[in-house]
C-alpha cells in the first residue's frame, strides 16, 4: 500500500476510533463538513480557540476553587462557558465531565469540585494529544499531495 | 432530465441578493462557527460579541449611529445566544422588539440549556425561534429557506429541495 492510503487509512482509522471511545460526537464530523477550499483550515482553527480557551477555563477554575472562600457561582460560570465550547466542537467526554461538575457546583461540594476539575484537566489532555495526532496525520496527507 | 433545484441554487433569486445575518454570540468559538454555517448558507454576516456592540451596529446605541446604511447592508436576520454576561439574548431581544425601526426583524434566540420557561419567555417576546445549540447546517439552511420565502414568495420554491 502506497503512503498515502497508508496515512488516509490511519486518518480514517484514527477518527473511527475516537467516535467509538467517545472522544468525540457527530458535531465534530459537522465541522468536518463546514470545511471547503474556502477555509481549508477551518476544523484546526475552531479546535485551536477550543484549546486556548480550554487552558483558560481551567486555570481560572482551579484559582477560584483555591480560595478560602469559594464562589460556586462563579465556579460554576467557567464550567458552564467549558460545557458550551466543548459541545460546540463535539468533544463529548470533556462535555460530561462538565455536566457532572455542574451538579458539584450547585450543591456546593468543594472536594467533588476539586475531583472533577481534575478529572476534567485529565480529559482534556487526552483529548487535545488526540486531536493534535490526527491533524498532524492530515498534515501529512497534504504534504504528500493529498 | 427535470430535478428539483437545489437550495443553494440562486440564479433565480430576487437581485442575487444574499440575506444579511447579525450574529451576536460572546464566544468566540461559537461566532466563528455560526459564521461558517451562515456562509455556507450563502449568507452575509456580521458578528457582535455583545448586545451593545449589536444594537451599535444596528443604530440602537447610545451614539444613536447607524453603522449600515443604505437598503443594501439590511440585517434580515439576527441570531443571538441566550447566555451571554451584561445584556442578555433576551434582554437584546427585548430591546430590537421595542424599536420602531427594528421590531419586524426576526429574531432567534439560541442556547445550550433547554430551559422550557426560558423558551416561552423568548417567544412571547417575539423571538421567531428558539434554537438548541450547537446550531447545525440543517437550522441555518432552514432559517434561509424562511427568510427566501419571506421576501419573496415565488421563491417558495427553492426551498422544496431539501
Amino acid at each position: 500500500m502506497d503512503v498515502m492510503s497508508q496515512l488516509r487509512r490511519q486518518l480514517l482509522e484514527h477518527t473511527a476510533f475516537l467516535r467509538k471511545e467517545g472522544f468525540l460526537d457527530d458535531q465534530f464530523e459537522q465541522l468536518q463538513k463546514l470545511q471547503d477550499e474556502n477555509s481549508p483550515d477551518f476544523v484546526v482553527e475552531v479546535v485551536s480557540i477550543f484549546f486556548e480557551d480550554s487552558e483558560k477555563l481551567l486555570n481560572n477554575m482551579a484559582k477560584a476553587l483555591e480560595q478560602k472562600i469559594v464562589d460556586f457561582k462563579q465556579v460554576d460560570a467557567h464550567v458552564h462557558q467549558f460545557k458550551g465550547s466543548s459541545a460546540s466542537i463535539g468533544a463529548m467526554r470533556v462535555k460530561n465531565v462538565c455536566i457532572e461538575f455542574r451538579n458539584y457546583c450547585e450543591a456546593q461540594n468543594v472536594e467533588e469540585c476539586f475531583r472533577c476539575m481534575q478529572k476534567l484537566q485529565y480529559e482534556y489532555v487526552l483529548l487535545k494529544n488526540q486531536l493534535e495526532y490526527l491533524f498532524r496525520v492530515e498534515q501529512q496527507i497534504r504534504a504528500a499531495g493529498g | 432530465m427535470a430535478s428539483p433545484p437545489s437550495s443553494s441554487s440562486s440564479s433565480a433569486s430576487t437581485g442575487d441578493e444574499k440575506p444579511h445575518v447579525l450574529a451576536v454570540d460572546d464566544s468566540l468559538l461559537d461566532r466563528k462557527l455560526i459564521e461558517k454555517l451562515l456562509t455556507n448558507s450563502s449568507c452575509k454576516v456580521t458578528t457582535a460579541e455583545n448586545g451593545q456592540k449589536a444594537l451599535e451596529l444596528l443604530g440602537l446605541g447610545d451614539d444613536g449611529q447607524r453603522t449600515f446604511n443604505g437598503d443594501a447592508s439590511k440585517v434580515n436576520l439576527i441570531i443571538t445566544d441566550y447566555c451571554m454576561p451584561g445584556m442578555t439574548g433576551y434582554d437584546l431581544l427585548k430591546k430590537i422588539k421595542e424599536s420602531p425601526t427594528m421590531k419586524d426583524i426576526p429574531v432567534v434566540v439560541v442556547s445550550s440549556e433547554n430551559v422550557p420557561t426560558r423558551i416561552k419567555k423568548c417567544l412571547d417576546e417575539g423571538a421567531q425561534e428558539f434554537i438548541m445549540k450547537p446550531l447545525q447546517l440543517s437550522d441555518v439552511k432552514k432559517l434561509r429557506c424562511q427568510l427566501t420565502k419571506f421576501s419573496n414568495p415565488h421563491n417558495g420554491m427553492l426551498c422544496m429541495g431539501r
